[in-house]
């Protein structure tokens, strides 16, 4: 057993409301430059859809991800290290912009500049790539709440796969969002498809990165992620890809897309797994068996020689005992109800999802039956083949008897939690049909339903043997390097000489400050300043003035 | 004049070129890559990038043997004077008619495909007038002082070029030559000297180890990138 830390994350999708707050934040956050202007890290795809880039899910054709070969080993759908190197030249999977779209702005300096004239001056959309007039034909989410899907989603991969009876049911169609950044995934093939093995896996939370200063641009890895995670900036040259917000991560902040959810969908946490588990795993013969194989993965991390080895592994105690309290865990293998996106990818993705029940309760409530009542929704889950073959093509390689048990319980916890809520007795016999104790289900609720912020998250910061360096500038002297001067106070040439601050831990910490004080302006451990904004201008609160040195007990009375 | 033209240029460049990729690998490791374009285009590209990779690769091999293995070595192997020179040309002809059809293409792309041109920077148009002159010009070599001069270059180029890594100089050897040879290593000279400076840089990152090393790269969390503070630009870390 090699115990190994990954930070996950699990999105609810029966939350979404498709409001792109995540992926606007996001963009605000990480690729709001030149270069960049197509890329999402974070984005949001309305199903049935093409997603983005268009038909990214149709490995036929773009070969992204891993295969079993005539021998049953593991290896990329895209060609060996051989002809990756082969066809370096011009790479044949490659999408190429107007696979994503070509992103444009508009001329609005027209409106304000244009000489007198008969008709309006109106603004005309410039591409941002060639700087010339455009016609906008696409962009990230052009078929937006089933916008336009009468004529576009018909090139959906999965629709495709779950057949023609979709097609003249569309009218009664069904539809949800589908949040997805980087998976993060245990056997990531961007990674394995780098020829300069820029992009890493780091040891210690499983975030897939690149290193900017190792990418030399051959974008391999562009057509190696499946799920087409991994972008090209064209003005640097160099793969980017969603970081899982590390920089806040390491400090115990959840991602930005995470944070600003206004569904409050999202959880974070730590899972234990064993790494020399995972070729095996991801070797599994039976695509539909992938999802149990990767949920194996997985370690106990309540389990005394799980612990054991974790320690021996050099992961730190308090890791330990958040992958404990850890709300992915908790959904994906103790209540069961998070599933993998497209674990026949054979990536082992590490961004889990919650299938959505809202298309089955929609379509009872059309009918103007009750839709929290069990027997109405488990006949409905029953009844409603096509959206759940439809999940199942997404999350278990279209294996549906996984979906329908997750559909099951979340009915389940909907019509036992309202026994609840009205104040009636609640009924045993409902979770027992789900194979679920009581306390789970309600435990599950708790979790789902009302998701506080410190049970959606559990991040523990990075290495608690290293905080005093991760805080290096509050506590120690920025000369304490090795081989500097190592002397007391400021730098060699007096205050605000020597290191730089990183900003960014400056920041990030004062943000968490902020977020944990009692008082929403007045950080803890500023005692000495005081907001003048809540300041009535009677008296002076302490804190105002610098206390006299030789008059203490006279400013204590003034108080 | 020789000299200068044939001693002092030549080193000048080489020193260039060899600091100069230190220097860019010391400070510019972020923007060492090939700057692909192949997102904004990939119907030319498909074409003229391979083309001219493989062409230019062949041509890079033939340079390795016609100037720097001596004559005597490829006679003491068996290897006749006329079939040395059939080889050499119908395998230079192959891939330098190769090389310089790519460049065409890709030449072409980047001037007509809008987005593809407004991304070419001053350096790389004054890179491609030096490579394509280069490679012009020993097309030209190859094929016409070949076929119709009698010029050996293997007596006289190739001596002179393995004299400068010997400091054993022979200016008047290149002096001798045909025009289009001292303008051809002329310009490559040149060539070399700009290098460092352009996305020819990507040549040095040709990525042979991806062959043996394991798909998965694991790294543990890398001070530099974290939310430490950076180290001092003066301090050798590495």
């Amino acid at each position: 057993m090699r115990v190994m830390a990954q930070m996950a994350m699990v999105m609810n999708l029966d939350k979404c409301i498709g409001c792109h707050t995540c992926s606007v934040t996001c963009k605000q956050a990480w690729t709001n430059r030149s270069g960049t202007e197509y890329v999402w890290f974070n984005n949001v795809e309305t199903r049935p859809g093409q997603g983005y880039p268009r038909t990214y899910e149709d490995q036929e054709t773009w070969k992204g991800g891993w295969q079993l070969n005539r021998r049953g080993r593991l290896t990329l759908k895209g060609g060996g290290r051989l002809r990756k190197l082969l066809t370096i030249f011009s790479n044949p999977k490659m999408p190429s912009i107007q696979d994503y779209y070509e992103p444009w702005t508009y001329d609005y300096s027209t409106l304000t500049d244009a000489p007198a004239q008969e008709h309006t001056p109106v603004a005309r959309p410039k591409s941002l790539i060639s700087g010339q007039d455009m016609k906008v034909t696409w962009s990230a989410n052009w078929d937006d709440d089933l916008g336009g899907s009468a004529a576009t989603a018909e090139r959906d991969p999965i629709l495709k796969k779950v057949g023609d009876k979709v097609r003249f049911e569309f009218e009664q169609t069904f539809m949800f969002y589908l949040p997805r950044i980087c998976e993060h995934c245990l056997n990531p093939s961007c990674a394995a498809s780098c020829p300069s093995g820029a992009i890493y896996k780091r040891s210690e939370d499983g975030i897939v990165l690149v290193d900017q200063d190792r990418c030399r641009g051959w974008r391999m890895c562009i057509s190696g992620c499946p799920y087409k995670k991994v972008y090209f900036n064209h003005r640097t040259g160099k793969a980017e890809k969603c970081t899982f917000c590390f920089p806040r991560v390491e400090v115990g902040l959840p991602t930005v897309c995470s944070e600003t959810c206004v569904g409050r969908l999202r959880y974070i946490g730590l899972v234990l797994y064993d790494a020399d588990k995972v070729l095996e795993a991801a070797s599994t013969t039976d695509e539909q068996g992938l999802y149990e194989a990767q949920r194996e993965v997985f370690l106990d991390p309540s389990d005394p020689a799980v612990r054991r080895e974790a320690e021996r592994a050099g992961i730190p105690h308090d890791w330990v005992e958040a992958a404990q309290r850890s709300p992915v865990y908790a959904l994906i293998n103790r209540y069961k109800v998070a599933l993998p996106l497209h674990p026949e990818y054979r990536t082992m993705p590490m961004v889990w999802y919650i299938p959505p029940l809202s298309p089955v309760v929609d379509v009872i409530k059309e009918t103007g039956e009750d839709p929290e009542d069990r027997g109405n929704l488990f006949a409905a889950i029953d009844a409603l083949r096509i959206p759940i073959e439809y999940l199942a093509e997404l999350f278990t390689a279209g294996d549906v008897a996984p979906v329908d048990l997750v559909l099951r319980k979340l009915a389940a916890m909907r019509s036992y939690m309202r026994d609840i809520n009205l104040g009636r007795d609640p009924d045993p016999t409902i979770p027992q049909a789900v194979g679920m104790s009581e306390e789970e289900l309600y435990d599950m609720f708790r979790l789902l339903a009302l998701a506080k912020y410190d049970e959606r998250y559990v991040i523990p910061p990075a290495h608690a043997e290293q905080a005093h360096s991760l805080e290096e500038l509050a506590t120690e002297c920025s000369l304490d390097y090795e081989g500097g001067p190592g002397m007391g106070g400021s730098g060699p040439f007096g205050e605000g000489s020597g290191g730089t601050t990183p900003i960014a831990v400056e920041n990030f910490h004062m943000l968490q400050d902020r977020q944990t004080a009692d008082t929403a302006a007045a950080p803890a451990g500023k005692g000495a300043r005081v907001n003048l904004l809540n300041w009535d201008g009677r008296g002076a609160p302490s804190g105002l003035f610098p206390p006299k040195p030789d008059d203490s007990e006279s400013e204590a009375d003034q108080r | 004049m020789n000299e200068i033209l044939w001693v002092v240029f030549p080193y000048i460049c080489l020193t260039v070129f060899v600091v100069g990729h230190f220097w860019r690998y010391r400070y510019d490791k972020f923007g060492w890559t090939t700057r692909s374009s192949q997102l904004y285009e990939d119907r030319l590209l498909r074409w003229g990038s391979p083309l001219f990779h493989f062409g230019i690769l062949a041509v890079f091999l033939g340079h390795v043997m016609g100037l720097g293995i001596p004559k005597s070595w490829t006679e003491a192997v068996g290897i006749s004077e006329g079939l040395y020179h059939f080889l050499a040309v119908s395998i230079g002809a192959i891939a330098g008619f190769g090389t310089v059809v790519g460049l065409a293409i890709l030449i072409y792309r980047r001037r007509t495909v809008g987005p593809v041109f407004s991304a070419t920077t001053r350096m790389d148009k004054v890179m491609y007038l030096f490579l394509a002159t280069v490679i012009v010009l020993g097309l030209v070599n190859t094929v016409v002082a070949n076929i119709f001069g009698h010029y050996d270059y293997r007596d006289g180029v190739s001596v002179w070029f393995r004299g400068i890594f010997r400091f054993d100089l022979h200016p008047e050897l290149m002096a001798e030559a045909p025009l289009s040879f001292q303008l051809h290593g002329l310009a490559a000279i040149a060539l070399f000297a700009l290098w460092p400076f352009t996305r020819l840089v990507h040549v040095f990152s040709a990525p042979v180890g991806y062959l043996t090393r394991p798909y998965i790269v694991y790294r543990s969390r890398d001070d530099r990138i974290a939310s430490h503070s950076p180290r001092r630009g003066w301090e050798d870390d590495r």
